[in-house]
């Protein structure tokens, strides 16, 4: 026997609509929810069924609600989900009583929407968490890169932790930058805080120190691990005429004589410095 | 969503062209600075093979939009001579009318996406994409 | 086609490309400056490319063969300004520039030019 689709929505909407009472007290029994939110997803579905349209967003905007909230509350997302799936059992007790053809076919329909909604909440969830790494990533790359002024025309790039491409290439288009707004003709890259440096991120170093003597500037590499080394040079990668310097202290002084600076110590108590030419 | 433009590449000014119009959907786009002066400056490389080698030809940019992020993809096609041997053409410093050979080896390094469709007599064809990050 | 003007400043000769270059603006301005270079008995030339927002291997090779060609006239070439995307994308395309010197801006390429002289006596 077959029953007309329409026929059969008709009768489930019925059932829902008629049996507020009851599906609700049973609904908060299976979910463990608070009846106050359940009332209102209540309310925005009823409607969402009876209006012609079929128009959702009210319920979906519930929804995204209720899957923040409950996160914050320390529940899990399948819980959330969990929480919207019920509410089929509820009405299945409701469909069950009445028995006919209808109500039981229509239920099938209804459990279909209930489904998506509750897969719904799912993926509200993971869409929040998406951005919250997100988020996370571009500060994180914000932070890692400040671009410091040693001296009059010297600036340096601390690197620390791990490199990897993308954020090479930041600290990269930053130093760059850096030199042009500042007109420094010296920038020292300090890798003494980098534990490990791959082929790319030694090409993207690479890259750099060439940009910036396209540019009239000088590169120093500094800080350099006896690690860090060893792989440069079993990967194969040709540092060539880069200049490179044990510490960043070395890469400074050898950046202060090259710009013209003289430095001078004097006994082991204070260091004379002077501008050799303006 | 915008729509594929068509652009001639008969002069010298038509390249310039070329480049702007790269350079102005790079930005719209929201591409790095970076990456709009790499797609830009392929654009300029790839029109000038079009018009050093095959005399002219014509670009068809278009903005691709849907994915998880947006992209720019340039399809160069002339109806020139075409490359006999692809992999030398895609090979540094090799150049057949006097340059430096940068043009499709260099362009191939400024791009995400690199395709080459070439055959001797029946023209050239390039599609180069570059994706935002 | 436009015409990249040349400015003389005492015996420096300092071009500002303001305008995007096609190719043959580009030769234009490769024998413009060798023409004036002689007639003014110029020492120094100094490209200013801080508007330039591309420099392809054309324009890159210009820069290259206006070195060479002043250094025989007995003037050295500075290109000053150079961005720094302009700066990432010519690595990446391979283009080295050999044999041109440059600078962060205009006035540290004066100072550079007048320190090569000074060095050369």
């Amino acid at each position: 026997m077959t029953v007309p689709a329409d026929a059969a929505r008709r009768r489930i909407v019925e059932l829902f609509l008629s049996s507020e009472e009851r599906l609700l007290q049973r609904w908060t029994q299976l979910s463990g929810a608070s009846p106050d939110d359940l009332r209102d997803l209540y309310e925005a579905l009823r409607t969402a069924l009876s209006s012609d349209d079929g128009d959702f967003a009210d319920v979906r905007g519930l929804l995204a609600e209720l899957s923040r909230a409950r996160v914050r509350q320390g529940h899990t997302p399948s819980d959330t989900a969990r929480l919207v799936f019920s509410l089929k059992e509820a009405l299945y007790e409701a469909a069950e009583a009445d028995g006919g053809p209808e109500a039981l076919r229509g239920f099938v329909w209804f459990s279909r929407l209930v489904d998506d909604l509750g897969l719904f909440t799912f993926e509200t969830y993971t869409a929040a968490r998406e951005r919250i790494i997100l988020d996370q990533a571009e500060q994180l790359l914000e932070l890692s890169t400040p671009v410091v002024k040693l001296w009059e025309g010297i600036v340096a790039v601390p690197l620390v932790g791990t490199l990897d491409s993308a954020r090479t290439q930041v600290v990269m288009e930053k130093l760059l930058q850096t030199l042009v707004d500042t007109g420094s003709e010296h920038a020292v890259i300090d890798i003494t805080g980098v534990p490990a440096v791959d082929t790319q991120v030694a090409q993207h170093l690479l890259k750099t120190v060439v940009a910036a003597r396209l540019m009239g500037a000088e590169c120093v590499i500094s800080g350099i691990r006896p690690q860090i080394a060893h792989t440069i040079v079993t990967l194969g990668i040709e540092f060539g005429d880069i200049v490179t310097k044990a510490s960043l202290a070395d890469a400074l002084s050898y950046a202060l004589k090259r710009s013209g600076v003289e430095i001078t110590g004097a006994a082991k108590t204070r260091v004379a410095v002077r501008a050799e030419r303006a | 969503m915008s729509a594929p433009r068509e652009l001639p590449i008969a002069t010298n000014g038509d390249v310039v062209v070329v480049r702007q119009q790269t350079r102005t959907l790079a930005a719209e786009i929201g591409l790095s600075l970076v990456d709009q002066t790499k797609i830009v400056t392929a654009a300029s490389e790839l029109a000038r093979n079009a018009l050093v080698h095959a005399g002219g030809g014509r670009v068809v940019i278009e903005v691709l939009e849907g994915g998880r992020r947006p992209g720019l993809r340039l399809v160069f096609t002339d109806e020139g001579p075409g490359i006999p041997d692809i992999e030398q053409a895609l090979t540094e410093g090799w150049s057949t009318a006097g340059g430096l050979g940068l043009g499709l080896s260099g362009s191939r390094r400024l791009v995400d996406e690199f395709d080459l469709v070439s055959a001797p007599g029946e023209g050239t064809s390039v599609t180069v994409t570059k994706w935002g990050r | 086609m436009q015409r990249v003007p040349i400015l003389k400043l005492g015996d420096i000769l300092i071009v500002s490309i303001q305008i995007d270059l096609d190719d043959q603006s580009v030769l234009a301005l490769q024998e413009d400056l060798a023409d004036m270079v002689v007639s003014t008995g110029a020492r120094g030339v100094i490209i200013d490319i801080t508007a330039v927002e591309i420099v392809d291997s054309f324009i890159g090779r210009m820069f290259s063969t206006i070195a060479a060609i002043t250094r025989m006239l007995d003037a050295e070439t500075v290109v000053v300004g150079m961005r720094p995307a302009v700066a990432i994308t010519l690595v990446e395309l391979g283009l080295s520039l050999g044999g041109v010197r440059t600078a962060l801006n205009l006035e540290k390429g004066v100072a550079m030019l007048e320190h090569v002289r000074g060095g050369a006596g």
